[in-house]
């Protein structure tokens, strides 16, 4: 991993109004720098902020105040250069496995070169045989594997990947994981998870960032320099775990220290 | 020790979920039987029952063939029972075939014992009302006095349907797609629709015949605006209901405007669509039969207004029953290219097969 910055979050600032007409401050001077290369991690309880992040990132929202930035140019709206992959996948069920992947060459008008690619991803994602079936033929995890290859067959620059494995069970959640991993390999392309699942960030991640709601900030960043494949048993992992817990579980709540014997 | 009595199995156990009985050969064979009996009750009936009443048997000639009404309807109903029996032996190899030929065999039965009694007490007995309810050798008379004319009021009837109706969707899905993706069109236009919507579309007959310059086309202006309302707002909700979810993906992956109309609204209207085309064939068949009742040169509604005229209540018949067979087509085929066009959602809804 190079130093070299890809994207830089300067001093944004998001709010929105909730259905009870309340300011909802959801993003709170938020600054963060990726590098290229990169695997970050965004945890945090629900309403810290972490997806209205991403979707700023993703130029799918804008922020009121502070800037984006792609490799020094700013984000103003969505581009394949960033590819997002949804909680739900959002697989279009009318096109078959392969014609979903291939959406995103056909939306860049470059399918007709680039056809052999889409056969290159099913493999990738190991989905030969499936190539026909539509998405409500084959398994929740198999889709999210399809959302993931679609994004990545348009070669993004960094891969924003919102809760995807959010409502898989624990073995589909681990395969996708080390697929994730492997697919980061294949072009060096930067990825910034969010997830509430500790685990699963300390798993995949170079860096840890860490939020806390009301209003949404950056409370700590946390290096993991542990070399890949991770032991999730290991101590190393289990200290980095209770450190990220205490962090973000007793930043707000007192704990329970009632012990009657 | 129990005996469990089959009564006692609740009928979607015995059955299985998806019908899937396996039927025996023998079993099928007797069911096959059983379906073409009852035309032959009827064949039998035309041969063995006497002629009571006083109804003239006429004859025809068609070159060196001369065939009376009775013997026209006996080859009516042999051709329904080759009809019945080529299905039953297309059916023979296939299981669930063999399911759906069977479930219907008690109904076929049916229909020839219905056909049997009709023509005794519609020819033999005379003892419905006369010309009202004539007997099926009647009614077959009406094809062999005049069948080409028939057809070519079939073909009338048909050409303005199918200018009309292709006119109609065409338009309508076009609206639509435009009221669904643009507010400002939706303002405007949608309440238009709204109100001119509910109006029959044969109302606008007068204006129609003095606008269009042709009969044919001030019909086929009717059955355009009959479908055009129904296919039109459909679609335009089906657009609209669009999660924004999917335009987001569609968005993140590179696509621009066009593409989030023609790749993601528009399949994700089709069901939709689809479901505006259906309810508009219904009106469409409706809006044809009376425009062709109320000034049109040719026509199966025109058939059925100019033989009303001379009290041929058996021509009237022959025209329903023909429009009966050629509607039925043009709906099985729309709901052969429906189900082509959403095979996407085979499993994923619950309408799916029968």
């Amino acid at each position: 991993m190079g130093s070299e910055a890809i994207i830089e979050i300067k001093n944004v600032n998001r709010t929105y109004i909730d259905d009870k007409d309340n300011t909802v401050e959801a993003l709170n001077d938020i600054n963060l720098t990726v590098y290229r290369g990169e695997f970050v991690s965004v945890i945090g309880s629900s309403g810290c902020g972490k997806t209205t992040l991403l979707r700023l990132i993703a130029g799918l929202d804008v922020p009121e105040t502070g800037t984006l930035l792609l490799e020094g140019e700013e984000i103003t709206a969505p581009d394949p250069q960033r590819g997002y992959v949804f909680q739900q996948g959002g697989l279009f069920p009318w096109l078959t496995v392969e014609q979903n992947i291939a959406t995103g060459l056909k939306a860049r008008h470059v399918y007709g070169q680039n056809k052999a690619q889409v056969g290159h991803y099913i493999a990738l994602i190991g989905l030969q045989g499936f190539e026909k079936s539509f998405p409500h033929q084959i398994s929740g995890g198999m889709a999210q594997r399809v959302a993931i290859a679609r994004s990545l067959i348009n070669k993004p620059k960094a891969l924003l990947l919102d809760e995807p494995m959010g409502a898989l069970d624990s073995f589909t959640r681990a395969d996708i994981q080390d697929k994730l991993l492997e697919l980061r390999k294949e072009n060096d392309t930067t990825m910034i998870l969010v997830t509430h699942d500790i685990d699963e960030a300390i798993y995949l991640s170079d860096r840890v960032v860490i939020m806390t709601p009301r209003p949404g900030k950056i409370s700590e960043i946390l290096d993991i320099k542990m070399s890949h494949p991770r032991n999730r048993g290991g101590s190393e992992f289990l200290s980095i775990r209770s450190n990220i817990l205490e962090k973000l579980h007793f930043a707000s709540a007192q704990p329970q220290l009632d012990y009657t014997i | 020790m129990s005996i469990i009595k089959e009564s006692t199995v609740p009928p979607l156990l015995k059955q299985g979920r998806n019908g899937k009985k396996h039927i025996s050969d023998l079993r099928f064979i007797l069911l096959t039987v059983f379906t073409v009996s009852g035309f032959i009750l009827a064949v039998l009936a035309n041969l063995l029952f006497r002629q009571l009443a006083d109804v003239k048997i006429t004859a025809y000639a068609y070159g060196s063939l001369v065939i009376n009404i009775n013997e026209a309807y006996r080859i009516v109903l042999a051709v329904l029972i080759l009809l019945y029996l080529g299905i039953a032996g297309c059916s023979f190899f296939r299981a669930d075939r063999r399911v759906k030929f069977s479930k219907r065999a008690p109904f076929r039965f049916a229909v020839g014992i219905a056909l049997a009694l009709w023509d005794i007490l519609g020819t033999k007995l005379l003892l419905l009302p006369q010309p009202f309810f004539p007997g099926p050798a009647r009614i077959i008379e009406a094809f062999l006095i005049e069948g080409d004319y028939i057809w070519q009021n079939t073909l009338y009837s048909l050409r303005l349907f199918s200018v009309g109706f292709t006119l109609g969707v065409v338009f309508g899905v076009g609206t639509g797609i435009l009221i669904g993706w643009f507010p400002k069109v939706y303002y405007w236009v949608y309440p238009v629709l709204k109100i001119t919507g509910v109006i029959p579309a044969v109302a606008w007959m007068p204006f129609a015949l003095t606008l269009f310059p042709t009969p044919f086309s001030a019909a086929a202006f009717l059955i355009v605006i009959c479908a055009w309302f129904s296919i039109a707002s459909l679609t335009a909700q089906g657009i609209q209901s669009t999660q924004r979810p999917q335009f987001e993906v569609a968005r993140t992956l590179g696509a621009k405007t066009p593409f989030l109309v023609f790749h993601v609204a528009i399949p994700h209207a089709m069901p939709q669509i689809f479901t505006g085309i259906s309810n508009a064939n219904g009106f469409a068949f409706t809006t044809l039969v009376m425009a062709e009742m109320m000034g049109q040169p040719g026509g199966l509604g025109y058939y059925i207004n100019a033989s009303k005229v001379w009290s041929a209540y058996y021509k009237v018949f022959a025209a329903i029953i023909v429009m009966a067979v050629l509607f039925s087509l043009i709906m099985k085929g729309m709901g052969l290219i429906q189900r082509r066009v959403l095979r996407w959602q085979k499993g994923l809804v619950k309408s799916d097969g029968q």
